[in-house]
């Protein structure tokens, strides 16, 4: 867990990339290079994290049970997901939104990449989008279009 | 032009609608209050069911999306928001359409 990790003091706002730059967001405040080092490596050791409420069994929230259930029916491995309980860390809940410059939770990363929240996880998953990015990263299996068994 | 829910508009709806209006000059803004769908939840809850402007549905139609993945979209709006993300405003689920999108032959209406 992050508790530990998260819980100094306040970090310079000298980082850059996805800077706005005319307006800082009231959330970037929070984050130390340590913790977010520690987020970096988090979102690196699984093929698809989740920051959400609530675990993958109990989700706490209806958007984030809306991306367990379509991770799910992509039948996503459980071995190849790693679901982090924002709830239970108030520091991970505000860090995280200023590590992925992004306001709220859920928040999904596959391969280390941020992919998005719900609504974008939902419309990837009508388009195809979804099913095309876990089938690039081999997190499932693809599927040809002709089998023989 | 946009829609208007049955009510009277809050503070943060009616901050919400301003600066989407400013930043991306939309052809349709449709904002659903859907906070008291969400009332109940924990969070809200231990807000006192929250103040009733919680929780919003978004549909924009805007020229200003052409050219910009979703994130960027989203993020354009997070960043317009970000004061009312701060304090009370806890969800927006978020629809974003170019008009060619919505409808590929408005693509020819400038003459």
């Amino acid at each position: 867990m992050f508790c530990s990790v998260l819980s100094s003091s306040v970090s310079s706002l000298s980082r850059n990339a996805l800077s706005v730059g005319w307006r800082t967001p009231a959330f970037r405040r929070f984050l130390s290079d340590e913790a977010r080092a520690k987020i970096h490596a988090a979102v690196n050791e699984h093929p698809v994290v989740l920051f959400m409420k609530g675990t993958a069994e109990m989700p706490q929230c209806g958007f984030s049970r809306a991306v367990i259930q379509v991770l799910d029916m992509h039948r996503v491995p459980s071995k190849k997901l790693r679901t982090y309980n924002v709830l239970e860390d108030p520091e991970l809940r505000g860090g995280i939104k200023e590590f992925s410059d992004w306001p709220t939770i859920p928040q999904l990363y596959v391969n280390g990449q941020f992919v998005g929240g719900c609504d974008i996880l939902l419309s990837m998953h009508q388009s195809g989008e979804l099913e095309a990015l876990l089938e690039k990263h081999d997190i499932i299996p693809k599927i040809e279009s002709s089998s023989q068994s | 032009m946009s829609n208007q829910t049955l009510g009277s508009m809050g503070p943060v709806e009616t901050a919400i609608r301003e600066k989407l209006t400013t930043l991306l000059q939309p052809l349709q803004l449709t904002i659903t209050n859907e906070s008291h769908v969400h009332r109940h939840h924990a969070a809200m809850r231990a807000q006192g069911g929250g103040n009733g402007e919680t929780h919003f549905d978004v549909l924009i139609i805007s020229a200003a999306f052409k050219g910009k993945s979703t994130i960027q979209r989203h993020r354009m709006i997070y960043a317009a928001l970000s004061d009312e993300l701060a304090q009370g405003l806890h969800a927006i689920s978020l629809r974003t359409k170019t008009p060619e999108e919505v409808d590929p032959a408005s693509a020819a209406s400038s003459r």
